[in-house]
């Protein structure tokens, strides 16, 4: 028999949170700070207009680029939040989930031989759909020292003829890091002397903290045309689930998504585009309440891991506190299974979203209190044990 | 100084946020969550109850679940107000009694929403009959029993959850 697979797909390597789920599952009654999603479910009013939906009968495929009214509100909020106007009629594309939108923008774009840089630690599906599409990516690995922001020098000192795109993974998934105006102001004239194009994946923007709000790198002169935004509804309504992303961006590329999105997914599922409606209309107040949560459970996790002595920086993003263990001796794949093994606490080593979260850990504070709490105290525990 | 009163004002709002659903939380946990001081944040809680804005730290308790014997009516009631204490007065003279849970004044058909905890059903009633509807201010009352309670305090009664989360995700 031939071989049946097909070579590119064979070659990626699974990822390393899969590895570590297996063995997470097996154990019974372990505690998980490992989640990368809202411990919140979807606002109930949110939840009552999809079931709405579907008691009106609104089963049918919507249009391929999403429901107009949801395109609409998306574009509404865009202007709202992060001074971005987009047109909805072209500019605009309901995706499922960010993942969808990140992989159909790089596909759209990309051709054979084109690198793509992609700053890590950052979320794990980046690096396989460059391969997907084609591209080759170029890992640029981001620094503790520098807050795991991606510096001018860092991008300077990637770029090649054939790099085509950066992805700008902020806030980011690991490390919580965010870009601020000024930190975003200091790439933006390479981005544009090099010709570059930008996927700028914000599927944490509502979740910033510390009074800075989340700037987008698509507000810049000259960056709306070579920046594709992506976002979408998982992380700040709760709603991950749904598989409900967006990506906005020049016509001239979301025309070619569009047909990608036509052919591979048809459209993004009705139900969840009517409950998205109802959660840009009215779910700032959840937004809200939400993020001051985590606000309070990010501070009290920062002060506890500090306490024990271990080194970390302080996230201004997303969920997660990504604290260094090298202190301890241990590498990070090390420090994760024995404190599973020992404590029965699971938390994702650094080194999941790459090379160069050796040494680091990813704590997810989508918890509650009482739950970071008990799980903090076996981790002090162990940090105390293997101190001295 | 005013910047120090509004910095003590808002911690205060803060903590009164979040104790609202969980008044186990302790000073220290608090002062770590809101990025505070422990001793800021029992100050705030000492001035907090002085002031009588925490009135108190009760139990959300689901007495279904349990073997104790314990029923619940609405009363709502019609009186005549009192002349320089309005309905002050009256209400003052319902709300001191044991059995009495919760008393608001309201808007619209009647004047008084008694809420009543009792062992029995007849025990609500002969308090109904022989305490309140006797009062003279009282004009009529009209009782309900509540048959069974889904949620209180913001929080459903029979709980629903549980982590359906998968325990790594990326």
């Amino acid at each position: 028999m031939r071989n049946p697979l097909n070579k590119k797909v064979t070659e990626i390597q699974p990822s390393g949170i899969r590895k570590f789920f297996d063995i997470v599952s097996e154990m019974k009654d372990a505690i998980s700070l490992g989640v990368g999603e809202p411990d919140f479910e979807t606002p109930w009013h949110i939840r009552e207009e999809g079931i709405y939906s579907l008691e009106k009968g609104k089963t049918f495929y919507t249009s391929n680029a999403g429901l107009k009214e949801l395109k609409e509100e998306i574009c509404r909020y865009l202007k709202r939040r992060f001074n971005l106007s987009y047109n909805a009629k072209d500019e605009v594309l309901v995706t499922i989930g960010g993942s969808e939108a990140i992989d159909v923008a790089l596909r759209a774009m990309l051709d054979e031989g084109d690198e793509v840089l992609i700053p890590q630690p950052s979320y794990v599906s980046y690096l396989p759909c460059v391969t997907l599409a084609d591209g080759v990516p170029v890992i640029i690995e981001l620094k503790a020292e520098n807050d795991f922001k991606l510096t001018r020098q860092e991008l300077l000192d990637s770029i090649t003829d054939k790099t085509k795109i950066l992805i700008m993974p902020f806030p980011n998934n690991p490390t919580g890091a965010i870009m601020s105006r000024e930190e975003l102001a200091d790439l933006v004239d390479v981005i544009i002397e090099k010709d570059l194009f930008v996927i700028s994946d914000e599927i944490y923007a509502e979740l910033t903290y510390g009074g800075e709000r989340h700037v987008s790198i698509a507000e810049f002169p000259g960056m709306k045309e070579r920046t594709i935004v992506i976002n979408g509804f998982s992380k700040s309504y709760a709603m991950t689930g749904w598989r409900l992303g967006y990506a906005a961006g020049p016509s001239v590329i979301m025309q070619q998504m569009l047909k990608i999105h036509q052919f591979a997914i048809m459209c993004a599922p009705t139900t969840s585009q009517y409950a998205a409606v109802e959660a840009l209309k009215n779910g700032d107040a959840d937004v809200e309440m939400m993020h001051d949560a985590y606000d309070q459970r990010r501070r009290y996790l920062v002060k506890a891991l500090r306490d024990m002595g271990l080194e970390c920086f302080e996230p201004k993003g997303a969920f997660y506190v990504f604290p260094c263990v090298k202190s301890l001796g241990m590498t990070s794949d090390e420090f994760a299974n024995r404190l599973l093994q020992e404590e029965k606490v699971a938390v994702v080593p650094g080194t999941a979203f790459g090379d160069c979260g050796e040494g680091f850990l990813r704590i997810s504070y989508a918890y509650s209190i009482e739950n970071l709490k008990t799980a903090l105290e076996r981790m002090e525990r162990f940090v105390k044990k293997y101190r001295k | 100084m005013e910047r120090e009163g509004q910095a003590r004002s808002q911690l205060k709002e803060e903590i009164l946020k979040a104790i609202d659903k969980n008044s186990k939380l302790e000073a220290a946990d608090l002062a770590n969550m809101l990025g505070s001081s422990e001793e800021e944040v029992m100050t705030a809680l000492a001035e907090l109850e002085a002031d009588s804005i925490i009135c108190g730290y009760p139990t959300l308790i689901n007495w279904d679940q349990t073997s104790c014997e314990r029923v619940t009516a609405l009363i709502e009631i019609k009186v005549t107000p009192q002349r320089g204490e309005g309905f002050d007065q009256i209400a003052r003279r319902i709300y001191r009694f044991d059995e009495v849970e919760s008393v608001y004044l309201m808007s619209g058909g009647f004047d008084l929403t008694v809420i009543i905890e009792g062992r029995t059903m007849r025990e609500v009633a002969m308090f109904v009959s022989s305490k309140l509807a006797p009062m003279e201010a009282v004009l009529s009352t009209a009782t309900h029993f509540v048959l069974k309670k889904y949620k209180e305090h913001g929080i459903p009664l029979v709980s629903e959850v549980k982590d359906e989360r998968m325990l790594i995700t990326p």
